[in-house]
């Protein structure tokens, strides 16, 4: 099963309420999926800065003193605000790649789990509701946030496993379904010098999203290339700095739900999930269609 | 239609469930419940926002208003009662529905009325894919448009579309009828259009009459069923499988 939600914003005046609102609509859909749950909350954009989200098995131990050990190996200053097993790190988004590398080589048991202007990403075992708790989701502000509760079907029940996945700067998607084909197309990636954390099949796709974008496309381009490219059952919705996209295959067995407002779009693979955002009564609901691909910019 | 008119009728003797107080099991049981010849004949039910499995099994005739929209499976298995959602309906609406009817005013997510065995389904905004897949005898008219995949192996029963259909149309269809009035995105496998026959206009009319659609002619649908190529083995198939 699994159940995922997006939520775009379009009067700033809701982002302080993002995190609450999110947070709300994916523990609606616990009984999706009870494996795992994540979320991904695109903030405010600063120019002075850019954030690495990491996690580790063991906070205590690898989160300590590692910004001034990380400050002195990039000869940057350096933040990091720690979440239970997660952390974000700051500094210049020149040396943003180089602040990954130097965490890998500081603590190799680190992972990150997302990178870029805007995005942090949290994730964990667990029901819905517990990991919102372990990470304050609730409090966090932003203008886009996708979120998803698993059922695993194909690969392990981790930290890693869980959605969203990332694998690009600042891009994200959460998957319902199950891909026949991402062996393959993880293989032709790897040629192409992407790198993967997991066997997982979601994030084969996201690696495809962020491939094809890398080459140019927009994010309503790449979409609409997973409808030739990936094959099996699939509701994709993808995060990018600005953006916020759906497409669902052709077969779309899997639920999806739709509500649009002068203030949101908003996704639920339900619509319990979006029961409780301001003005749903009267806001457009519709079942995207099969094949077809929704995106939205800021 | 007769239904909603019953219910606006007994307002005011109606047996209210809010479902923002009251627990989804507190209700299908009190429904459950329900012995022949009770009065309790007016349901309302307030605050539905999703729940999946809204007054499924009800097997005494009795009249359920749901003020808002439901989620997956409403009314599944339903015999004899006449349930009315305000709003729209998840996946699964009137699964294997036996008898009575299920009126939606909004719009119903895919496999609206699947396997479904009687009775009478009326969507009056559109319908998603798979609408009428395997249905067994069940009638469903649908005021707007289906999606993809309709009445998928369905076997008896008629299927009305005022509006249009998806693609495969009745793919590997048995002896259900469909009426579409408007276009349809390409035909199933063994899938075919038919003549309109009197008999057919007749029926046609009746289940419009049914559903309470008015100002629209029986001339106006085409008919569309089974070829029959597919009901014995052809030898000359052998290599396909």
């Amino acid at each position: 099963m699994c159940g995922i939600v997006g939520l775009f914003l379009k009067d700033k005046s809701l982002e302080p309420q993002l995190g609450s609102m999110l947070s709300e609509m994916l523990i609606s859909l616990s009984d999706r999926g009870p494996d795992s749950a994540g979320i991904a909350i695109y903030g405010a954009p600063s120019k002075n800065e850019a954030k690495i989200t990491i996690q580790s098995a063991r906070p205590e131990r690898d989160f300590r003193g590692l910004d001034t050990e990380l400050a002195k190996a990039i000869g940057t200053p350096v933040s990091i605000v720690v979440k239970s097993t997660h952390a974000v790190v700051r500094t210049t988004p020149a040396k943003i790649d180089e602040a990954r590398e130097a965490i890998q080589a500081l603590r190799p048991d680190i992972r990150v789990m997302g990178a870029g202007d805007v995005v942090e990403i949290y994730k964990e075992v667990g029901m819905p509701e517990a990991v919102v708790n372990r990470f304050d989701v609730r409090s966090m502000t932003g203008t886009h946030g996708i979120g998803h509760t698993r059922m695993a079907t194909e690969s392990a029940v981790t930290t890693m496993g869980a959605h969203p996945f990332s694998t690009g700067a600042d891009q994200c998607l959460v998957h319902n379904g199950s891909l026949s084909n991402h062996n393959n197309v993880r293989r032709e990636l790897v040629r192409e010098g992407m790198k993967f954390e997991t066997e997982n099949d979601t994030e084969v796709a996201a690696a495809y999203l962020s491939s094809q974008m890398a080459h140019g496309k927009n994010l309503g381009e790449a979409l609409k290339g997973t409808l030739s490219d990936l094959d099996g059952f699939f509701t994709f919705v993808v995060g990018t700095k600005n953006g916020f996209g759906v497409v669902r295959d052709p077969i779309a067995c899997k639920p999806a739900v739709m509500a649009e407002t002068d203030q949101y779009v908003a996704f639920g693979s339900e619509y319990r999930a979006l029961t409780k955002l301001p003005g749903i009564d009267n806001a457009r609901v519709w079942e995207p269609e099969p094949a077809t691909v929704y995106f939205w910019e800021h | 239609m007769p239904a909603t008119s019953k219910a606006t009728r007994d307002q005011s003797h109606a047996r209210v469930f809010d479902l923002d107080v009251m627990s989804l099991r507190e209700l299908n049981q009190a429904l459950h419940n329900l012995t022949p010849g009770s009065n309790e004949t007016a349901w309302e039910v307030l605050n539905p926002k999703g729940n999946h499995s809204v007054a499924v099994g009800v097997d005494q005739p009795v009249t359920i208003d749901v003020r808002g929209s439901v989620g997956y499976y409403c009314g599944g298995m339903n015999s004899g009662s006449t349930i009315t959602v305000h709003g729209s309906a998840g996946p699964g609406v009137g699964e294997n529905m036996m008898s009575g009817s299920i009126i939606i005013k909004g719009d119903a997510s895919q496999y609206a009325g699947a396997t479904g065995r009687g009775g009478l389904l009326v969507i009056e905004g559109n319908a998603s894919s798979r609408c009428g897949i395997s249905m067994k005898g069940i009638d469903i008219v649908v005021r707007g448009n289906i999606g993809h995949m309709s009445a998928f192996m369905a076997q008896s029963g008629n299927l009305v579309v005022l509006g249009d259909a998806g693609d495969a149309l009745g793919d590997s269809i048995y002896e259900a009828r469909l009426f579409v009035r408007g276009k349809v995105g390409s035909l199933g496998a063994d899938c075919i259009a038919k003549e309109m026959r009197p008999e057919h206009l007749e029926l046609l009319q009746g289940l419009l009459d049914r559903a309470g659609i008015t100002g629209v002619k029986p001339t106006e649908f085409k008919r569309y069923g089974s070829a029959r190529t597919l009901y014995n083995f052809n030898i000359d198939n052998a290599d396909a499988y």
